[in-house]
């Protein structure tokens, strides 16, 4: 889409900073202005609450900082906090994210609008502290609606977006900002801060109409027998559906006033023409980019469409991304041990009842932080164009398996 | 009064449990929001679309009423808001489950007032021990049997561990006392800070008692010394409830179901003895007999 600019380029270098991606997203919460966080430390999300917590004691922010006993307290303190009406923020990676399972499930039911970075890491056995997507992934069925950034500056400006989003009354739903842990949390980026003023003109205050309060009191957290319940659940299924508007609309809205661009639901570079398009979500699609440039420059016509919402999944705006590719390859942090990777199952599933009938094969790759390389992504495409001429092979695969280790 | 807790709620007949509830909130008064874990008071007051609480009310999971009440706490100090938050819970999530969550909220030192109704096992889900089970109680999952006494180990002082925490002011209190349950509530209130108050709350099918017996059981459960009321202020012992005539054991076991085996199986005196020691070491703890009184000896 075009952006209308509002500050010449000048005007934003001069803007710019080099932060850690780590301090660009609290900065970015500290301009939301939450009024209660939660958090407990695990890496390698610790660097957003130490920064959020230096805001607080230098009085930069004024919010109620909990440094709690862990993560599944952390998310059901923001319960409380949420239905008492307060804006609220935590984030968390990996087992902490395990250990929040079922508050995930309970404050999406209770339509809490609760923002959450996740830092994506790896789930342990075996123990493992660098990146993969495993956590979030695992989390897709939890109500919550997750955002996947490609960069630093992207995982700072969808705080605000998320906070639009969550709170506005036909969405209620709470969202989980996914960034890739120490790829994208701990390198150090020329970023564009926000705010507090500009995000003030972008996100309207938080006036919820039910809230904890003695001057009416209301119930929070009723049970509900099987005359209720599915009724319960289909309203939030739909506040889903209402989000993938909500999400693209938002998208637009903060690309007009800051001039940033990351796509609605998705997004999409050089695919418009291509044969085969690679299908990701997260950090990697930086070296994806690198190496789409490369090979069109071989005269190779390759494409890549970037899920930016997971949850809701956007299966309409795939299907119109993917329409004319020859063959599809899924490349994704995760994998469902006893079947195939979330996406790629989430994304055939998306085409089944269509008439675009194309080999799509899926790469749960970069488990565990292990680096995907140009070279990967080269394989991945050479795959898929084998896949293409010659029938699928294999709709899974490994990327860089070890073969010795076996 | 209006009661804050409406009649028309779902408690079998013969449960303390609401009234320990409607005690509390009189108490505390209209300017209270309540949080409480999933459990019996959860099922029987808020099947939805009812709901039997006049006041605000919460209820997010089994094990984190404290952590949820936390936040409550947190965000009305931002907001500069004045209200008395409550958490309202059952032995289970008490004393087991949401142990971690409870001694957060105390370390951190909100202005929570916590009330665990102590109805000594798992009664939501049928009567399974918790580790408020008093020791040789008959459970489902420590039934009594050929080679079992019921419940082998002794019950978890979660007043100590909450005075451990230095919370300002723990109590126990009991249903069989109300006007000493209240004037406790009101104590809690007017100390800042996270306070803990556990009330002994007969369940008529846990328990096993005659109906219309709770009070009378609550209130033999003090007299025998096996539930001492006390209070602890900034950790020092700082009243007792004082028993005229000491009730032995017998009294309060022979009443109840949950204690029957302890009267027919072979060796029952010797664990009826093992618990009238421990009523024993309350009443010397506590010194809950008054100088010169003679403790019972007798039933009845």
């Amino acid at each position: 889409m075009i952006v209308k600019e509002e500050m010449s380029l000048r005007e934003r270098m001069a803007r710019m900073r080099v932060v850690e991606g780590s301090y660009a997203v609290a900065h970015a919460v500290k301009c939301c202005s939450p009024d209660v966080i939660s958090a407990y430390p695990i890496t390698p999300q610790t660097h957003i609450v130490e920064h959020i917590s230096q805001f607080v004691a230098d009085g930069e922010l004024d919010s109620e900082f909990l440094t709690v006993d862990s993560e599944f307290s952390a998310m059901s303190s923001l319960v409380g906090s949420s239905a008492a009406g307060a804006r609220c923020y935590s984030s968390t990676t990996s087992q902490g994210l395990a250990l929040m399972w079922e508050v995930l499930y309970n404050a999406s039911g209770m339509r809490l609008p609760i923002v959450m970075t996740v830092a994506n890491r790896a789930l342990s056995a075996p123990l493992n502290i660098w990146n993969d997507q495993q956590d979030s992934v695992g989390a897709r069925d939890s109500g919550w609606i997750q955002l996947y950034a490609e960069d630093v500056q992207e995982a700072a400006d969808a705080i605000p977006q998320a906070y639009k989003i969550a709170e506005d009354p036909e969405i209620l739903t709470p969202v989980m900002v996914c960034m890739d842990g120490f790829i994208l949390t701990h390198v150090y980026e020329p970023v564009e801060l926000l705010s507090v003023e500009e995000v003030e003109r972008f996100l309207p205050p938080y006036r919820p109409k039910n809230i904890l309060d003695p001057e009416n009191p209301k119930t929070f957290g009723a049970f509900a027998d099987p005359s209720y319940f599915t009724e319960l659940r289909y309203m939030q299924w739909d506040a889903h559906r209402r989000a993938l508007k909500k999400i693209e609309t938002v998208a637009r809205e903060f690309a007009e006033q800051f001039g940033r661009w990351y796509g609605g639901l998705i997004d999409t570079y050089r695919a418009d023409d291509a044969e085969v398009i690679i299908v990701t979500m997260g950090s990697v699609i930086g070296t994806i980019k690198d190496c789409i440039d490369e090979m069109r420059s071989e005269g190779m016509k390759v494409g890549l469409v970037k899920i930016r919402s997971y949850r809701p999944f956007p299966t309409e705006a795939l299907r119109k991304a993917l329409k004319d590719a020859d063959v599809v390859a899924v490349i994704e942090k995760d994998v469902t041990v006893g079947n195939e990777g979330a996406l790629l199952t989430d994304l055939k599933a998306a085409l089944y009842n269509t008439p675009t009938r194309i080999p799509v094969i899926g790469f749960p790759a970069g488990l565990g932080g292990r680096d995907i390389t140009v070279r990967d992504i080269r394989r991945v495409v050479d795959k898929a164009i084998a896949a293409r001429d010659r029938g699928i092979e294999a709709e899974i695969e490994f990327l860089n398996l070890r073969e010795d280790l076996l | 009064m209006e009661k804050l807790l409406a009649p028309g709620h779902r408690a079998c007949a013969g449960c303390s449990m609401p009234t320990v509830i409607n005690l509390v909130l009189d108490a505390a008064g209209p300017n209270t929001i309540v949080a409480t874990p999933t459990g019996c008071s959860e099922v029987t007051t808020t099947p939805y679309p009812e709901s039997a609480w006049r006041v605000p009310w919460i209820h997010s999971l089994f094990e984190n009423a404290a952590a949820v009440a936390s936040g409550i706490e947190a965000a009305l100090k931002h907001f500069g808001k004045d209200h008395n938050v409550f958490v309202i819970a059952g032995d289970g999530s008490t004393l087991d489950i949401g142990m971690g969550c409870i001694s957060g909220m105390f370390d951190r030192g909100h202005n929570v007032k916590y009330v665990c109704y102590d109805n000594e096992a798992y009664m939501n889900t049928g009567v399974q021990r918790s580790s408020s089970t008093p020791p040789c109680t008959s459970t489902t999952t420590t039934p009594s049997g050929k080679v079992s006494f019921g419940n082998p180990r002794p019950k978890k002082d979660m007043p100590a561990i909450a005075v451990a925490h230095r919370v300002p002011y723990v109590a126990t209190a009991s249903v069989a006392y109300p006007v000493d349950l209240r004037q406790k509530v009101k104590r809690a209130i007017s100390i800042p800070g996270p306070a803990y108050i556990q009330v002994n709350a007969p369940c008529i099918t846990g328990w096993s008692f005659e109906a219309g017996t709770t009070v009378e059981i609550a209130r033999l459960a003090v007299e025998t010394c096996l539930w001492p009321l006390y209070e602890y202020v900034n950790g020092e012992l700082a009243g007792v409830k004082k028993i005229h005539v000491k009730r032995p054991v017998e009294d309060y076991l022979k009443a109840q179901g949950r204690y029957r085996h302890l009267f027919r199986m072979k060796g029952g005196e010797e664990m009826i003895r093992v618990l009238q020691q421990m009523a024993d070491e309350n009443a010397r703890k506590f010194g809950l007999l008054y100088e010169g009184d003679v403790a019972c000896t007798s039933g009845e």
